[in-house]
């Protein structure tokens, strides 16, 4: 286990907000890309 | 082969679609690597374990500017040329950048209150971190509220170039005024105290990393946008016909 000695908290407080923003990021990024494509083969489908 | 055959929006679907998976491979190999390996390197005999916070605060802040910069090439393209693809990779290049900049600016202010007693300071860096950061929301705002595509990319490109003032403000600010709190570039081939390879190699690949999840997110966004705009044009020739 690493230790991260008084700074632990100021460590893992810079780590979680970086990966959740990264990961609500990456999530957004790929759920819209999926959508438009859903939407446009719907379309193109149907007419 | 000319770089503005990729103007073409079908042309830039097929190139992106073969190059994306090795794109997002590689950015999720060397961003998790360089991450990974930066959380576990050794404490500094100054700053302790924050200094752990470097592999995420520059990386993040490197493409703060850099996406911005990208953003304005991409609008001059647009402008001077009327490539539609460049307008929406701008576009698509810009909540990328507004989460980048939030990144550099949070992880920088938890850095900050150990290190300097204080969360924020209106240190001329920082100041100018934080008007980038409004220059990408009101970017996005205004694409948003702006419903023809074309002034939409006219608008946002006039933005673009304003806000590249502050773009290079926030990377040379410490230059211009010799005061505040942050410090000069982490990073540099000027002669001087250098960081430590112990640091510099795992945070050269984390910069590598950030790099290209950022190429692979805005690949991904700009297919989005284009298929958003066939989308919308098919409509529209069907509501006409």
């Amino acid at each position: 286990m690493i230790d991260l000695g008084q700074y632990a908290g100021t460590v893992l407080a810079a780590y979680g907000v970086s990966l959740a923003l990264i990961a609500g990021l990456v999530w957004h990024t790929v759920a819209a890309n999926a959508r438009a494509r859903r939407a446009l083969q719907e379309f193109e489908r149907n007419g | 082969m000319s770089i503005w055959e990729y103007a073409n929006p079908a042309k830039f679907m097929r190139t992106t679609e073969g190059a994306l998976p090795w794109l997002v491979g590689s950015a999720a190999i060397c961003c998790v690597g360089g991450v990974v390996w930066g959380f576990l390197t050794p404490e500094d005999f100054r700053q302790g374990s924050t200094v752990k916070i470097v592999f995420l605060h520059v990386p993040a802040a490197m493409m703060a500017i850099n996406i911005w910069v990208m953003m304005l090439v991409a609008s001059l393209i647009w402008i001077i040329r009327r490539h539609h693809v460049s307008a929406l990779a701008a576009r698509a290049a810009a909540p990328i950048g507004a989460v980048m900049t939030l990144i550099a600016l949070a992880t920088g202010a938890i850095w900050g209150q150990p290190m300097w007693g204080t969360w924020w300071e209106w240190d001329p860096r920082l100041t100018s971190f934080l008007i980038l950061f409004l220059f990408y929301i009101g970017y996005i705002a205004l694409w948003s509220s702006v419903e023809d595509p074309d002034s939409a990319a006219d608008l946002t490109g006039v933005l673009c170039l304003v806000g590249s003032v502050f773009a290079l403000l926030s990377r040379y600010a410490v230059l211009f005024w010799n005061q505040g709190l942050h410090q000069g570039a982490s990073l540099s081939v000027a002669p001087g105290e250098r960081m430590s390879a112990v640091y510099r190699y795992p945070l050269y690949l984390s910069m590598l990393g950030f790099l290209l999840l950022t190429l692979a997110l805005i690949l991904i966004r700009t297919r989005t946008e284009i298929r958003k705009r066939r989308l919308a044009a098919l409509q529209a020739r069907d509501m006409r016909a």
